[in-house]
């Protein structure tokens, strides 16, 4: 390791960095703006300017900007070198040259990196009394607002969008003093990733449009470390609260999952928290009563029934997942899915319990090839395609690791131009990753899994050789080339795509790793804790309607499900209607909820505490940000409750207790530990939810009671909703906020980590609880039996193949009812091939028909390019999708009677 | 026995001196204009309100007794959707006021608010808005200020040029 020698004392740093991540790491405190430990140096802004010295007799030294010098062995530097100061004091006199007096209206305040770089440096006083510069700004979608006159011009904004996350819509216009960040025009920002802007901007450019409607500062918000329940990845959030209302997600830093960012769907999908949709208070028979009440009249449900069946979700937590099971009985335990979503994620866990490790994030981002198959993962586990997007630089970086360190942005961007690593796609539909790909596919579900399938047979998995058409078998051919010379392969798929497709992916990577291969399988499940669902069991939901037909059950509990959603409407109806009582507990009102005797309010991600097991196998605790919204309690709570009412086991008062008695099941025991537990303290004291500068106290309720109450107690967590408790640096699962003196930006995040863009003090937050099973020896998915080879998928005669396509806006049931994320929702179509609608006579924008069997919908028609023939895409999940249209079948499109006027 | 003559003789020559005490409330008392007492929200030359809800009031408030919510009307402007003081709660300090950027929450010279009930010490924004701009009678935050507001748009504020045109090439 390199020793530098900052200030004339010397230091071990880790080999090829740069002298501004180096000294940062260190903790010292360099002013910066344009690096950024995920997008590296360019040096734009010239802020990080220090002394350097040649050797121990250089008195002189050079002042050099820290981000572009490398941090060599014998590196000697000064920062607080005067003269080094006072050159980092006029470049930020320069920048606020143009800077508006804007402070107090602007939402970046208090949590401003250029405020904090500001008071660093020392400038305080405006010398110049010429014009400031201004721009007129562009309406930029309902996430993120714009305010030009504010830019300092570090070009962070164009490097994320552009660079890291692939967007083309957005870029830098202009020349000298009038450089302008924005779009050609007005318009929502089309990448899904654009509300990192907000995060990645140092100023008040860009802010969050959502908070801006009901604007809290950083400082007057309770937070608490959270998990985003909006798609399988488990990504780390902060929500913040005040006045009881969910203000905002932040990004929570974890270096094996979501690193610095977060999608547009994480961070804007919370408005459903606030939404008029929440149910807060017990409902009997659609009549709001108190709990006490409803609580009564379902223990009465439950004593009065002959059998009761417990439904359990892939969106609870593992929690309720296993105070339902206590309920009802192991044997009554419903999944929740119908079999053809079952299917696949039963596959999917045994994919990842097998012979290859599940891959994290991280795994992916570092992967020197990739092989993706099924549906795009922008739609479904949206970070997982930011994720691929990083790994296709792997390889071209490292070839140039010899004479360009990849830190060096602008240079490896020079130097790699377009060229992009191995990434194979083979997909159902054109997807948004297609601009990087090696070799791309598209073809029917059954045609992908066989392409799978044949990559995985060239790589030497058992079987016969599958024979594709010539496209196909050169695609296989190079993908099973690439993979196999790779070190740190990485294989992708989605469970939405179908249990033959997961089943090939899984296929492909065990070949790999047979062949000694650092091989990972990342596979997208289709919900929060779909993972923590398929551990805790259950049956598919048509044995529920099974045993409810044949009288052997005739109660439901249904914990955070809408069987609307998961069955065609008849089934779902019939399903509902034979049980004589449905209890049904949820945090919205959905149909099943209004369907339900007894609906029991549960608590959110926001103001519930939980864990959730992410497609990762990574067990991570979520703890509320704010207490519990009016009668609203965390399901585990409102069914622990029954049980005990039924003089059963299991009335658990809180979470550690439950906890415990979880453990108790196989594949679960770690989850206990995937964070402290509510006895832990430090220094004696809980985290503090609220920060210490944290404002209003003896005011905020006054208008109800001048008097101050307690404030709610918290039995569940180590944190406490006051701003009186540890306000330092806890452990990483505990973390409620990033702050640090002189940091009150996200940049404060930089304390908390061993090394800018690494590994955080104390560890990686979440314990991974699929490695478990691993060590036990055999791989589960062998025994499990191989999935046979589907037949090649043949185009049917005035029929397609219905292919569902989740949108990222408006496919997932919770974010669907934020406002924001709903407004970019599509709307409902089904999209056909230009060649196949061509033949067919229906034109775009046309009215069609779609319809199998009995049931059919009107929809519009939308051409897709590219896609194969006999198949259509309708969008998954949609509200306003018609009940009768559900992927998975064939169904006929022709065209509609009559032809509406095309609007 | 001659310091308590004394004493006494000292206390009966006080019985001479200019009184200290005034018959309050019959005749009031002077205080200076920078007085720390009432606290009150302005309005700008313009007549609006000047607060902008920038929240830095009550984060520097000791006692924590001031609250609010920001909110923006339909030309654009931040104002307090609500704006609470907690008199029963207020040391008047003044750190409020030396905190405001925009001059819109003074201290004034005015102490009388005895209350039998401590809720009525509670202020609302109603109570604490005044007509006029207080001691700084003219200035106005949303003319230097660089965002837009109605009447008020991109490059016409104070010492602003007109708005950059970014596809420009000329110098």
């Amino acid at each position: 390791m390199p020793t530098i020698h900052v200030e004339g004392r010397p230091y071990e740093v880790p080999e090829g960095l740069n002298l501004l991540d180096a000294c940062l790491s260190l903790g010292f405190d360099v002013p910066h703006f344009c690096w950024h430990p995920a997008l590296g140096s360019v040096g734009a802004c010239r802020q990080c300017a220090v002394k350097q010295f040649k050797d121990e007799n250089d008195t002189k030294g050079v002042i050099v900007m820290a981000c572009m010098t490398p941090a060599r062995d014998g590196t000697r530097v000064s920062i607080a070198d005067a003269e080094a100061a006072e050159f980092r004091r006029s470049v930020v006199e320069w920048l606020m040259l143009n800077h508006p007096h804007d402070c107090p209206v602007c939402d970046e305040g208090g949590e401003c990196h250029l405020q904090d770089m500001t008071v660093m440096t020392g400038h305080d006083y405006r010398k110049t009394r010429l014009p400031k510069r201004t721009f007129r700004n562009q309406d930029l979608g309902p996430f993120v607002a714009h305010e030009m006159n504010r830019c300092i011009e570090c070009y962070r904004c164009v490097r994320f969008y552009r660079d890291y996350a692939g967007g083309r819509d957005f870029g830098v216009f202009g020349a000298h003093d009038h450089v302008y960040f924005g779009r050609m025009e007005s318009g929502a920002l089309a990448s899904e990733f654009s509300g990192n802007l907000v995060e990645v901007c140092p100023t008040g450019v860009f802010t969050d449009k959502t908070l801006h409607s009901h604007y809290a500062r950083k400082w007057d918000l309770s937070t608490a470390p959270s998990v985003c329940v909006h798609c399988s990845l488990g990504c780390n959030t902060l929500p913040g609260e005040r006045y009881g209302m969910l203000r905002r997600v932040r990004n929570r830093y974890h270096p094996d999952v979501n690193g610095y960012f977060l999608c547009d769907r994480g961070r804007y999908g919370y408005e459903f928290v606030n939404g008029e949709r929440r149910l807060t208070l017990a409902l009997a028979r659609g009549e709001p009563v108190s709990p006490e009440a409803a609580v009564e009249e379902a223990s009465r449900l439950l004593a009065a029934a002959r059998g009761v069946v417990g439904i359990g979700s892939p969106r609870a937590t593992l929690e309720t997942l296993f105070a339902l099971r206590e309920l009802v009985g192991p044997e009554r335990l419903c999944s929740g899915l119908a079999a053809r979503d079952l299917e696949p994620l039963r596959r999917a866990m045994r994919g990842l319990s097998g012979a290859v490790p599940a891959a994290s994030l991280a795994d992916v981002r570092a992967a020197d090839a990739a092989l993706l198959l099924g549906g795009d993962p922008t739609g479904g586990a949206p970070m997982l395609a930011l994720a691929l997007r990083r790994s296709a630089r792997v390889a071209p970086v490292a070839r140039l690791a010899s004479h360009v360190p990849a830190w060096n942005d602008a240079a490896v961007r020079q130097a790699i131009q377009r060229e992009s690593g191995p990434l194979f796609v083979a997909s159902t539909a054109p997807t948004r990753v297609d601009d990087i790909a090696t070799a791309r596919v598209v073809s029917a579900p059954a045609d992908v899994a066989r392409l799978g399938f044949a990559v995985a047979r060239r790589l030497g998995a058992a079987g016969d050789e599958v024979r594709l058409h010539r496209d196909a078998h050169a695609f296989a051919r190079d993908a099973a080339a690439a993979l196999a010379a790779a070190e740190r392969p990485v294989v992708v798929a989605d469970a939405a795509s179908g249990e033959a497709v997961v089943a090939a992916a899984a296929e492909v990577a065990e070949a790999l790793a047979a062949r000694g291969s650092g091989v990972r399988l990342a596979l997208a499940l289709p919900e929060c804790d779909s993972a923590g669902l398929a551990l805790a069991g259950g049956f598919p939901l048509e044995d529920a309607l099974a045993s409810l037909r044949s009288g052997e059950a005739d109660t439901l509990v249904v914990a955070e499900n809408d069987l609307f959603r998961r069955l065609p409407p008849a089934l779902a109806e019939e399903l509902l209607s034979l049980a004589r009582g449905v209890i049904a507990l949820d945090c919205v009102r959905t149909p099943t909820v209004e369907r339900a005797h007894v609906a029991l309010p549960a608590a959110t991600f926001a103001d519930g505490t939980g864990t959730l097991v992410s497609s990762e196998g990574r067990a991570q605790r979520s703890f509320a940000a704010m207490p519990p919204s009016g009668d609203a309690r965390e399901s585990w709570k409102w069914l622990a409750r029954l049980a005990g009412d039924a003089g059963g086991g299991g009335r658990w008062e809180t979470e550690d207790a439950v906890l415990d008695a979880l453990s108790g099941l196989p594949g679960l025991a770690g989850a206990r530990d995937a964070a402290p537990p509510a006895s832990f303290r430090l220094v004696g004291m809980k985290v503090a939810r609220e920060p210490h500068r944290y404002s209003g106290r003896t005011s905020m309720r006054a208008d109800v009671d001048v008097k101050e109450g307690q404030p709610p107690a918290d039995a569940d967590s180590p944190l406490a909703f006051t701003m009186q408790g540890f306000q330092g640096f806890p452990p990483p699962p505990l973390v409620p906020r990033y702050w640090a003196g002189g940091w009150n930006s996200v940049q404060a995040l930089l304390r908390y980590q061993v090394q800018a863009g690494g590994a955080l003090r104390g560890g990686s937050p979440g314990i991974r609880l699929l490695d478990g099973g691993r060590s036990d020896g055999g791989s589960p998915s062998a025994e499990a039996g191989r999935f046979p080879v589907p037949e090649a998928f043949e185009p049917r005669r005035g029929e397609w193949l219905l292919v569902g396509a989740p949108a990222i806006f408006g496919s997932e049931e919770l974010s669907s009812l934020s406002p924001s994320v709903a407004s970019l929702a599509p709307r409902p179509y089904v999209g056909l091939s230009p060649e196949d609608a061509e033949r067919a006579g229906l034109r775009e924008g046309g009215r069609v028909r779609v319809g199998a069997g009995e049931a059919s919908a009107e929809l519009p028609l939308r051409l897709v390019p590219g896609l194969p023939r006999g198949v259509a895409i309708v969008p998954e999940g949609l509200r306003a999708m018609p009940a009768e249209v559900r992927p998975g079948g064939y169904a006929r499109v022709e065209a509609a009677g009559e032809e509406a006027e095309p609007r | 026995m001659f310091a308590l003559l004394r004493s006494m003789w000292e206390v009966f020559l006080h019985a001479f001196r200019k009184r200290a005490t005034i018959p309050y409330p019959e005749r009031v008392a002077f205080l200076p204009p920078r007085w720390r007492g009432r606290i009150i929200l302005s309005r700008d030359p313009g007549g609006q309100e000047r607060c902008v809800a920038c929240y830095l009031c009550a984060v520097a408030c000791p006692v924590d007794c001031i609250s609010l919510q920001a909110a923006e009307d339909e030309d654009g402007r931040r104002y307090p959707e609500f704006f609470r003081i907690n008199f029963s709660r207020c040391i008047f300090c003044g750190f409020c006021e030396e905190a405001c950027p925009t001059c819109a929450i003074q201290l004034t010279p005015d102490f009388e608010m005895s209350e039998y009930h401590r809720p009525n010490l509670v202020y609302e924004k109603g109570d604490l808005l005044i007509s006029g701009p207080g001691k700084y009678p003219d200035y106005d935050f949303w003319k230097v200020s660089g965002v837009a507001i109605r009447g008020k748009g991109k490059g016409e504020g104070v010492e602003e040029r007109p708005p950059a045109d970014p596809r420009g090439l000329m110098p």
